[in-house]
């Protein structure tokens, strides 16, 4: 009867890798999980994700274990119990260190090569789309039908992103006033859109489909609804909606022949 | 609390007289001046110490309050918000968008400054510093009194914050620039965030004044025999705390006063040029906002660790004495203190992954970041000894000391997805972050404060907390807060972005309004369960058993001191012959041996055996 509260406090902390594990192995099932992932270079990331989860899963379920044990082992009501008056192990300080630094260090070079595919190798190209926050939404200006971005016969939409697949894409990403930050959760991409800087973002989406925009960084009120959607399609289909895009924005304008 | 009032009232006497009545007649101005320099501007730490815990757990409660507001519009977005729906009401009783921005922002405000950092170190640092280490008060008197009085303007620019024009800061508690320079940006972005910069300047000084303090102390004014490494975990945390505090604070206090600057004398150092926000006119620019980032997080990155280490400290120390048995690989833990600090120091741009800053720099920084997981899991395993083959007493101490344990696994564990800066694309800015530091400052230094609360508060007031309902408030708050906590792990997964006031429109997002109702109960559930833990603090403050001068047979100097010490603390000078961790000696008849108990000769053979 003594130790019924040793033994209900740890099947207590017993709970914690019981129920840590389940509600991530469950989690999947309710679509409580990464999202669909359209990018190329998305495996990479989701792959390291993984690693770094088996990793800390196995650590968490043998410390918690352990805890647990002990606590179930050595309450004093339990009168085998016999104090091991030991300052400590030397041996094991060495174990434990050496062992956990060499994990640590592997996977920190592990992971350098996937950060420079996505952050620091530019691919040589023209941009895409320029993409500049405001509050509340995201301008996005594609070059004319010169094909040069800059010129006045840029095309000027809002919120309605569209992308070829199975093509390098580059986009030029800034801030008209306060920070924000461009997050497309399927393509596993995030870049903080600052003001006075211009930021390169590159990517590459293998499916067709369409997707969020999502805010990633406080900019006011509006954070919340700062909301744009991405369309990846064909190429053909692409240049389709860009001449779409065109006509729709040379008819709101004053045409050369009037004075 | 008669016994204070008499050892108090000799405070204007030398110690040698023991007179305990001081004037026969005084005058009314005199007895104001003696109750106003007794109790209100005090110069014994211990009342220092209780009047930092005091204030901080009340500033608890309001930033706990501000963290249910949170959880409801999370979980029910655009509902009629109780109580604060009348009191706030802008639409009906609808919480409008920029309440909610104020709202994270307050509640990460309140309790990093006015709750956190100041219970560790203004409370514990204060009320046990001079008792563990054998002084009778700090090195500098004075100085700690103006540490705690230096809190209220902060305690006033904060709380005063939330009545003026346009409502508190709201441009989150990392106050990014050009949201928080720009007075056009937000509502908040005007008065309320210069009243947050003036707070945050008051609560650095009256840190760094702590820090100064605690140093020299500490360095100083050990007992004879208190060698270094003699001294409990506690004092080493607390010490390595205030280097902390004294070399990371003045960056922060630099940065603080050029927003100042930027927003009320036309400086530009966080602006660029030609920025314009919410259609107003340009101001001087120039400046770039990451270079706010790199200040702020230069101090707040060690911050965090000023967050924990005490706590880490205080519960190695009640380790031991529940477990009875000595400190597993003490100098492996001091080293381990030292070392999370040192390399604190040169991982803060892990908070920019994302920022725009060079990706190379990125990536040393993700290095130094990996790294320091190595001294946190050195300390995990040696926590771990200590308990093994121990003799193991479930007080409501021990069992919130045993959660610090299991609950920082989690958030140090989950610290290791966002190192990996592939993994941070998709999780910075998500709730995955948020439920790292809630583990680790919650579930983590929270529970360290409350198993130091219930241990040191029979030193403190002379009579033990209920045992019973210290257990019932421990069980409530360790099932609400992993029920609160634990899935926004999976939430950021999901890429679940922070700071939303309404998820749910985006389709990626849409399915999880259940899963964050849940964890909103479980929220109301967990701070509900904190009336228990009120109740208990001040009934037992009158009413509970009154505690002897070592009600849990523990090693530390502290416990040879009268239960509540009076002013000079000792009855004898405190002469120290081993280390702190002395339990379950062999050879020794009681289970534990005291720092001053007169050397032995079992024990010392017990000790040269046992290397």
């Amino acid at each position: 009867m003594k130790r019924l509260a040793g033994l209900f406090w740890s099947l207590l902390f017993l709970l914690v890798p019981i129920l840590g594990v389940i509600t991530f192995a469950v989690a999947p099932a309710y679509d409580i999980w990464l999202p669909k992932d359209v990018s190329e270079h998305g495996a990479a990331v989701d792959g390291l994700f993984y690693f770094i989860l088996g990793l800390t899963g196995v650590v968490f379920v043998a410390t918690e274990l352990c805890l647990f044990w002990f606590i179930w082992k050595y309450d004093e009501k339990n009168d085998k119990a016999e104090v091991k008056y030991r300052h400590g192990s030397h041996v094991l300080e060495v174990v434990w260190t050496v062992i956990p630094a060499a994990v640590l260090l592997f996977l920190a070079i592990y992971q350098m090569n996937t950060w420079a595919d996505v952050k620091m190798r530019r691919p040589n190209m023209a941009p895409t789309v320029e993409v500049i926050g405001r509050q509340f939404e995201w301008r996005l200006r594609y070059p004319g039908r010169d094909g040069v971005l800059g010129t006045p016969d840029d095309l000027h939409l809002v919120n309605d992103l569209h992308l070829p697949i199975d093509e390098d894409i580059l986009i030029q990403l800034k801030s008209m006033d306060v920070l924000h930050s461009f997050f497309l959760p399927n393509v596993r991409i995030k870049q903080d859109a600052v003001p006075g800087m211009k930021i390169p973002v590159w990517f590459k989406a293998r499916e067709e489909g369409v997707f969020d925009i999502v805010c990633a960084e406080l900019c006011g009120w509006g954070h919340y609804k700062m909301k744009g959607r991405v369309t990846f399609e064909s190429r053909e289909s692409f240049e389709q909606w860009l001449e779409v895009k065109y006509q729709e924005q040379e008819a709101t304008q004053p045409s050369k022949t009037e004075t | 609390m008669s016994t204070v009032e008499t050892k108090l009232t000799s405070v204007q006497d030398a110690p040698e007289k023991q007179e305990t009545h001081v004037h026969p007649q005084p005058s009314s101005s005199q007895k104001l001046s003696t109750f106003l320099s007794t109790y209100v501007f005090s110069k014994d730490h211990k009342v220092i110490g209780l009047q930092f815990l005091f204030s901080t757990l009340l500033w608890f409660l309001i930033g706990g309050l501000l963290a249910l507001a949170v959880r409801w519009q999370v979980a029910w977005p655009w509902s009629d918000v109780p109580v604060v729906g009348k009191l706030f009401a802008q639409q009906g009783g609808q919480m409008a968008p920029e309440f909610y921005t104020m709202l994270f922002t307050m509640h990460a405000t309140v309790m990093i400054f006015l709750v956190i950092i100041p219970i560790l170190a203004g409370a514990f640092g204060n009320f046990l510093i001079p008792l563990m280490i054998g002084a009778d008060d700090m090195a500098f008197p004075t100085l700690n009194m103006l540490s705690y009085w230096f809190m209220w303007p902060a305690f006033i620019a904060f709380g005063a914050s939330f009545f003026v024009e346009g409502g508190a800061a709201s441009s989150g508690w990392t106050s990014y620039p050009t949201l928080a320079t720009n007075v056009n940006s937000s509502p908040g972005a005007g008065w309320g965030q210069t009243l947050w910069l003036v707070g945050l300047t008051f609560v650095g000084v009256s840190s760094m004044l702590g820090s100064v303090n605690y140093m020299t102390t500490i360095i100083l004014m050990r007992a004879p025999g208190m060698t270094m490494f003699r001294l409990p975990m506690t004092i080493w945390a607390m010490f390595i705390t205030a280097v902390l505090q004294a070399f990371a604070l003045p960056v922060l206090t630099a940065a603080g006063f050029m927003q100042l600057a930027d927003r009320s004398l036309g400086t530009g150092f966080f602006t660029p040029e030609g920025n314009i926000v919410n259609n107003a006119v340009a101001t001087a620019g120039g400046g770039q906002p990451l270079l706010w980032q790199h200040l702020f997080w230069f101090y707040s990155h060690p911050a965090v660790y000023i967050m924990i280490l005490p706590a880490m400290g205080m519960v190695s120390d009640i380790l031991t004495c529940f477990a009875r048995k000595p400190l597993f690989g003490y100098r492996p833990m001091v080293y381990s203190v030292a070392g999370i600090a040192g390399l604190g120091f040169i991982v803060w741009g892990h908070h920019m992954f994302m920022s725009g800053m060079n990706p190379a720099l990125g990536t040393t920084f993700m290095v130094s970041t990996m790294m320091i997981a190595l001294p946190s899991a050195v300390k995990t395993f040696n926590w771990l000894g200590t308990i093994w083959a121990g003799r193991i007493q479930f007080t409501t101490s021990m069992l919130f000391a045993l959660s610090f344990v299991s609950m920082f696994i989690i958030g140090g564990l989950s610290g290791i997805f966002m190192a990996a800066t592939p993994v941070d694309i998709f999780i910075h800015d998500t709730y995955f972050i948020v439920a790292h530091f809630h583990y680790v400052l919650f579930a983590g230094t929270a529970m360290g404060v409350w198993a130091a609360i219930y241990f040191w508060f029979p030193k403190m007031f002379g009579r033990t907390m209920n045992e019973f309902w210290g257990k019932v408030h421990f069980f409530l708050t360790f099932i609400f807060l992993n029920g609160t906590f634990f899935t926004m792990h999976i939430l950021g997964a999901v890429g679940f972005p922070r700071r939303l006031a309404d998820a749910y429109h985006y389709e990626t997002f849409h399915h999880l309004q259940p899963l964050n109702a849940f964890m909103t109960y479980c929220a109301i559930g967990m701070v509900a369960s904190q009336i228990i833990f009120a109740v208990n603090f001040f009934w037992s403050m009158f009413y509970g058993p009154v505690a002897g001068r070592n009600p849990w047979n523990s090693n530390t100097l502290e416990w040879t001191a009268p239960s509540p010490p009076g002013h000079g603390n000792f009855d004898f000078q405190p002469i120290v012959h081993r280390g702190p961790y002395e339990y379950s000696v062999p050879g020794v008849d009681s289970d534990h041996l005291m720092q001053t108990d007169p050397p032995n000769a079992a024990a010392a053979a017990a000790a040269a055996a046992a290397h």
